[in-house]
């Protein structure tokens, strides 16, 4: 069980925000946290393996506790059970692959079981090589398995994916549900695709600058709005104009600008600057292919 | 004279080894503190590495020889305690690690600056300590830096010649390297042996900078 409820602010393009986790983790849970670039994602997997500190709060693995602010715990990354997967592969280019892995091993790990990894991942017959001899890919794969070698309680994934095209993305989907399952470690995943959320993930958390603004399992995801609405869409209010009798709100939805028409009380609930939902109900969308 | 010719070269490589070797050892700490940290004081610290690059090296061993000298704070307090430097090859070893010191830092600064702050990152998660991160991951991946810097400042300190005139002299066997002797045999009209020093210097150097840049090809193309 991972509990964490933490505080820290961050620098972002559009000024500094004030991002404030709150979440609870079950053991072997895969969990994914989606949402804009910018939003916190990252430095939410940062803080909890103790590469970037927060402001205030704790985080508390088990019985351990890995951050607690009050009392000026702060557990090095070293001291940390947790595997992370970088953006960048992170291979250390001077080391072949299996150098890298017997490093990243404690003096405890078995070869049988960096064997057992390797051979998950189709890495045994590039054992030898260097880093820079493989396809991202191939890169990523060693890159999980190493971060895998030492038994993590948490195993942390920053956007593994986003580098490779999609047939390789989906086949590396495939292995990572394959490993969460054999091994059963607690996963957290950064992505920016909510299809792969879907598909890998026991719940996936939403978050929007630097909060987690719903979690749900996937399928509920989608259907468990309070709304009654059937399309939801998040959109940033430019302006509200009077317009005898009604209100017209112009808002930034993704990268198109919205006109609306409100009436006065729901009016005088919005205001410039804030972001609201433009809700639709099922009837009334309509739908057609994209050319 | 065949003696003294041997003496002069023997202390002219003698003298660029041992400073090369003290240099690596205060130049890694240096340049990873340069190229890591983000402390205000740091460009002080930047400047003051690489004054001897544009520093007349007459000033830097007017100022040596004046802090050597036994009427001098330091100097008198070193002489008390049986050490000497001016005019004595300590005093040589120091000034040159002084001179050359931006010779060796900048590469290395260079090299680290370029390596990517993940795999470090990387390796911490991996439960070792900056030490050893130091070690296994972050020096082989500048091993062309400190190619660099050694080369550089090996031969730098071979070349010295204004620094090494002003706090060392002239003596043989002691502070006499192969760049004073050139200058020496030349003013005394004895070109043959002012040639001798100089073409052998020319092929030494160029021998040595000839094998560290075709081993450093071969290590570089072992990787791919």
């Amino acid at each position: 069980m991972i509990f964490i409820n933490i505080k820290k602010k961050l620098h972002a393009a559009e000024g500094n925000i004030e991002a404030n986790f709150e979440l609870e983790i079950d053991d072997g849970e895969f969990l994914t946290l989606f949402g804009p670039s910018g939003a916190g994602k990252t430095t939410l997997l940062r803080m909890i393996a103790g590469l970037e500190k927060p402001d205030s709060g704790i985080i508390r693995v088990d019985d351990e506790i890995w951050f607690d602010s009050t009392k000026k715990i702060n557990l090095s990354p070293q001291k940390r059970s947790i595997g992370f997967v970088f953006q960048d592969y992170a291979l250390f280019p001077t080391m072949s692959i299996n150098e890298n892995l017997r490093f990243a091993a404690s003096d405890k790990t078995e070869q049988s079981f960096i064997d057992e990894l390797l051979d998950i991942t189709e890495l045994t017959n590039l054992a030898h090589r260097l880093p820079d001899t493989l396809s991202g890919g191939q890169k990523q794969r060693v890159a999980l398995v190493r971060a895998l070698v030492r038994h993590p309680k948490i195993l942390l994934l920053d956007e593994p994916l986003s580098a490779l095209d999609s047939t390789m993305r989906t086949k590396l989907q495939d292995e990572l549900a394959l490993i969460h399952a054999r091994l059963g470690v607690t996963t957290l995943l950064v992505s920016h695709d909510i299809a792969e959320t879907v598909k890998l993930s026991n719940r996936m958390a939403q978050i929007e600058s630097g909060k987690i603004v719903h979690i749900a399992k996937p399928l509920e995801f989608f259907s468990s709005n309070t709304l009654s609405g059937k399309l939801n869409l998040i959109g940033d209010v430019l302006s509200i104009q009077y317009d005898a009798p009604i209100y017209v709100v112009t808002l930034l939805v993704g990268q198109s600008v919205v006109k609306t028409v409100v009436g006065k009380q729901e009016a005088q609930l919005l205001h410039v600057g804030e972001k609201a939902i433009i809700s639709s109900k099922a009837f009334n969308p309509i739908l057609m292919p994209l050319k | 004279m065949e003696s003294e010719f041997l003496a002069t070269m023997v202390l002219t490589f003698k003298l660029a080894s041992v400073t090369t070797l003290i240099l690596l050892v205060i130049a890694v700490p240096l340049a990873w503190f340069l190229a890591f940290s983000s402390l205000r004081f740091k460009s002080i610290l930047e400047t003051i590495v690489s004054m001897p690059l544009v520093l007349p090296p007459s000033v830097l061993g007017f100022y040596l020889l004046l802090a050597f000298s036994p009427v001098s704070g330091i100097g008198s307090f070193l002489m008390d305690h049986g050490i000497r430097l001016a005019f004595s090859f300590e005093g040589l070893v120091i000034g040159s690690v002084i001179f050359s010191l931006p010779f060796m830092v900048h590469p290395i600064q260079a090299a680290l600056s370029q390596v990517p702050r993940s795999i470090i990152e990387a390796s911490y998660t991996l439960g070792k300590s900056p030490f050893v991160t130091a070690l296994r991951v972050v020096l082989p991946s500048i091993r062309h830096g400190l190619i660099s810097g050694i080369v550089l400042a090996f031969a730098h300190t071979v070349g010295e010649f204004g620094v090494i005139l002003m706090i060392g002299g002239n003596i043989p066997g002691e502070t006499r390297v192969a760049s004073i002797a050139i200058y020496d045999e030349v003013e005394s009209l004895n070109y043959a042996m002012a040639h001798q020093y100089a073409l052998t210097l020319f092929v030494i150097t160029f021998a040595i900078l000839l094998l560290v840049y075709s081993l450093n090809k071969k290590s570089l193309s072992s990787l791919r």
